[in-house]
């Protein structure tokens, strides 16, 4: 087990990451952010949290998108859902999907069959906390990464929060 | 988390897991019932088959518009326009139409315990859309979805279910969910339409005094009266059991709580409920039609993975 963040860095890196995506997207009228259910929303959680601070806190649009009823392993296996909680429209938005770590692109790709039921967003962002560079099977790629790292199939990248698992650090199992 | 059974044939085989998972899995399909596009595509390789070989129009109408809203294909088959009026065996003609690669069957079945004979015989997964006077299993999971939904819990819930009690398979699914769940069951009705042994069989409460039922309950699921069992003399009249067991707006508003109403439908408006209480603000009768589409979604979902298709 290596750790490839600790609690300060993902702290510093949450706090990168939203001035990133506040930086590109400072017109928070046209601007929605959308976590991915289950794991992505510790990562936006926590980015919100710092892009309130940063902006008027009532302006910005924040909701939580599962994506089970659009994977494309079904047929293995049946996950059971978890809350979906979009309040307002994207129709004409742009959208900043956040999720913790990319690794096949298979999530992502299923999260935009799932966002295009909602409406046709102007523009779709994909921010992500950690990017497994080198093991995509689709052709997807962020345009806000917290930390690129090398890994194998054998490898797991594990994340852990404070509100869940008590620490909050990243690692390589 | 996977639902212990392979078929859904009746909520007796169901564990309290089972049925939770179902409810919260139906919680996040209503979500999707809300959307612009309510439409996923979870089912978009099953083949479903809806075998009606007893009227229905709710529950078929309820089935296919889930299988549609989770990307199925779905056929649809009645027995009074195919070759079951010709002498066909129900075997043969199930294993002819899923020859033709179906997936997933929904019956209704005017025979108790149809749905589970075909289990036995044929590969695919079973939905059991009502056999005879047993069991509704989606019905009971949409009352109870419906429930929950309202007053937020299930577990010590005080829930009478009015009416004739002994041909119904939406009360049989209904007690067996509910006293799994934690809730506290009563039925109520004339004393020839409730089945003699039932308290025992089920450690649930016996009532035959209406007014005393709605006093104690949270919810009055109330029943159909079948009008085509009327001459069976079980009641003298529709009108004598309309004056003892019809549930109106007087007789709500004489209780000191207010309770939610709920019915399967169809309603025979002025024998077991009057408009002035199926239409009033405690009846969530539409809200129960609405939810079905959600569950029966669940439910198909559910059971159509996590295994390989019939190919």
């Amino acid at each position: 087990m290596k750790t490839i963040l600790n609690e300060q860095q993902l702290a510093i890196i949450i706090r990168r990451l939203s001035h990133q995506v506040l930086e590109n997207n400072i017109d928070l009228d046209n601007t929605v952010f959308i976590g991915i259910q289950p794991r992505g929303i510790f990562v936006s959680d926590q980015m919100i949290q710092v892009i309130r601070q940063l902006v008027s806190p009532e302006k910005v649009q924040y909701g939580k998108l599962d994506i089970t009823f659009y994977r494309d392993d079904v047929r293995n296996q049946i996950h059971v859902p978890n809350q979906t909680d979009i309040p307002f429209s994207i129709e004409n938005k742009n959208v900043v999907l956040i999720d913790d770590v990319l690794y096949t692109g298979r999530t992502i790709r299923a999260a935009m069959d799932a966002l295009l039921d909602f409406g046709r967003p102007a523009k779709v962002e994909l921010c992500v906390l950690i990017d497994r560079r080198f093991s995509r099977q689709l052709p997807i790629q962020p345009d806000y990464t917290g930390r690129s790292i090398d890994s194998i199939v054998s490898q797991k990248v594990k994340v852990f929060w404070k509100e869940r698992d008590g620490k909050e650090e990243v690692v390589l199992l | 988390m996977q639902l212990s059974v392979k078929h859904l044939l009746g909520i007796r085989d169901l564990s309290r897991q089972d049925i939770q998972i179902i409810l919260d899995t139906a919680t996040q399909f209503k979500e999707v019932l809300q959307r612009p596009i309510k439409k996923v595509p979870s089912l978009r390789d099953v083949t479903i088959v809806n075998l009606f070989f007893e009227n229905s129009t709710r529950t078929r109408i309820s089935f296919e518009l889930a299988e549609k809203r989770l990307s199925a294909d779905s056929i649809n088959f009645t027995a009074s326009a195919s070759s079951v009026s010709k002498g066909e065996t129900l075997l043969d003609t199930v294993n002819n139409i899923l020859s033709m690669k179906v997936d997933m069957v929904v019956m209704r079945h005017s025979a108790s315990g149809a749905p589970h004979f075909l289990a036995k015989h044929i590969p695919a997964a079973i939905v059991n859309a009502g056999d005879g006077i047993n069991e509704h299993p989606t019905q009971g999971l949409l009352d109870a979805f419906s429930m929950r939904e309202k007053l937020g819990r299930l577990e010590g819930l005080k829930v009478a279910i009015i009416g004739d009690i002994m041909h119904s398979r939406v009360a049989m699914s209904n007690i067996y969910l509910l006293k799994k769940m934690g809730a506290e069951v009563m039925v109520a009705g004339p004393p020839t339409l409730i089945p003699k042994y039932i308290q025992e069989a089920f450690d649930i409460r016996v009532e035959y005094n209406l007014k005393k039922a709605l006093q104690w309950c949270d919810v009055a699921n109330v029943l159909r009266i079948q009008l085509e069992r009327q001459n069976q003399v079980l009641f003298s009249s529709l009108r004598e059991y309309s004056l003892a067991y019809g549930i109106n707006k007087q007789i709500l508003d004489s209780l000191d709580k207010k309770i939610v109403i709920m019915h399967p439908g169809p309603i025979n408006r002025g024998v077991e409920l009057d408009s002035d209480a199926a239409d009033s603000a405690q009846s969530i009768i539409l809200n129960q039609v609405e939810n079905g589409v959600a569950v029966r979604m669940a439910v198909l979902y559910l059971l159509s993975g996590g295994r390989e298709m019939t190919n």
